[in-house]
């Protein structure tokens, strides 16, 4: 046992570590255009959201998972998107 | 026509003073009547990097509040002609700088000099905003590492709507990439992101690359900015780097790890054998 780890120290000592510079370069393009996307839209479209959740839970349980909403930018004009996943409808 | 430039990263310690300091005198050094405005207010440090601590007698908030002209604050570099600086305040008051404070400074500024460069201090406070905000081009400073990188695109947001040309739709300002602290040798071992690598995530136009150097340090210790050691790679890669922005093209050195000693007579004398 203690030959075993006193070899595999030996043989670490030669291996190549990991060259972590392709790790930095994914994480920063997945954060960074992440950040992008939130960058380009509205301050007001947390609160929009907050306020639109607690209408519909007025009237529908649902989740604050459950809405979203987006603003896409096109050439001439904006399109607010809202997506609202509704429970399961029961029978009355 | 004036153009001001912001010299701007987000992050702290990249190397903003150091490369306002060198622009500066780089294009002064061309005959480009230049003035170089420390916006750290509070922790004043271009008057130091430039060498002239000791004969500042009025800074920029005295000048905002009336109690200097911007004559009297001016510091007239010694070593280089056309170069003037305007120190920063070591005030608390966090709310000494005000718009139409820096509007004016700037606008009488303008009336005589060809270039402004603003050094923008860390952050995206106060400082940070107004250093930006009248600016025509920025140079954005970036180290090949995540903290950096990430930040200098926070940057790149806000320079493309904080800014006076971007509320009234004039237009985007130039943004210019400058890579410093780069090591060509951690590069090739695969421990720091390469140029290619910070290029592709920032996609801004690239500027210069300022290599790690020994010489940086040296320049700050005794207040003369890098540009000026001639010798040096930082202060060659500077000089390339005001070249570029003056619209030449000049090849990008530094790129490639230093070759050992042993093998460049190697490979000298192979060249002779040929």
């Amino acid at each position: 046992m203690n030959i075993v780890s006193a070899l595999s120290k030996i043989t670490n000592r030669f291996r190549r570590p990991q060259e972590s510079a392709k790790f930095a370069k994914e994480r920063l393009q997945i954060i960074i255009s992440h950040e992008r996307t939130e960058r380009d839209q509205p301050d007001y479209l947390a609160a929009l959201q907050r306020d639109l959740l607690d209408v519909i839970a007025k009237y529908v349980a649902i989740n604050k998972e459950d809405v979203h909403v987006e603003l896409e930018r096109q050439e001439g004009c904006s399109i607010l998107e809202l997506n609202v996943v509704l429970p399961k409808l029961q029978a009355e | 026509m004036v153009k001001i430039i912001v010299v701007t990263s987000g992050k702290g310690g990249v190397g903003k003073t150091t490369t306002s300091a060198s622009f500066a005198v780089g294009l002064a050094s061309r005959g480009y009547k230049t003035a170089v405005i420390d916006f750290d207010i509070g922790l004043r440090n271009l008057d130091l990097i430039m060498g002239c601590e000791r004969r500042v007698v009025y800074d920029f908030v005295n000048v905002i509040r009336g109690e200097a002209t911007l004559n009297q604050a001016l510091i007239r570099d010694k070593h280089t002609k056309e170069l003037f600086i305007l120190p920063a305040s070591q005030t608390r008051d966090k709310d000494a700088l005000t718009l139409e404070g820096v509007a004016a400074v700037l606008d009488e500024l303008g009336k005589t000099f060809d270039y402004i460069v603003c050094d923008s201090p860390a952050g995206i406070e106060r400082g940070a905003q107004l250093a930006m905000y009248f600016a025509d081009s920025a140079i954005v400073v970036t180290n090949p590492e995540v903290s950096s990188v990430r930040d200098s695109d926070r940057m790149l947001g806000l320079l493309s709507s904080k800014t006076k040309r971007a509320e009234e739709g004039k237009g985007q300002i130039s943004e210019h990439l400058l890579l410093t602290r780069y090591s060509p040798k951690r590069v090739a071992n695969g421990d720091m992101l390469s140029l290619a690598d910070v290029n592709e995530i920032l996609a801004i136009p690239l500027l210069g690359v300022i290599p790690e150097s020994q010489a940086v340090l040296r320049a700050s210790n005794s207040g003369v900015p890098v540009i000026v050691d001639s010798e040096s790679d930082a202060g060659q890669a500077y000089t390339d780097a005001v070249a570029r922005y003056l619209g030449e093209e000049v090849p990008f050195r530094f790129l490639q790890e230093k070759s050992h000693w042993l093998k460049r007579l190697f490979s000298f004398k192979e060249k002779e054998a040929v």
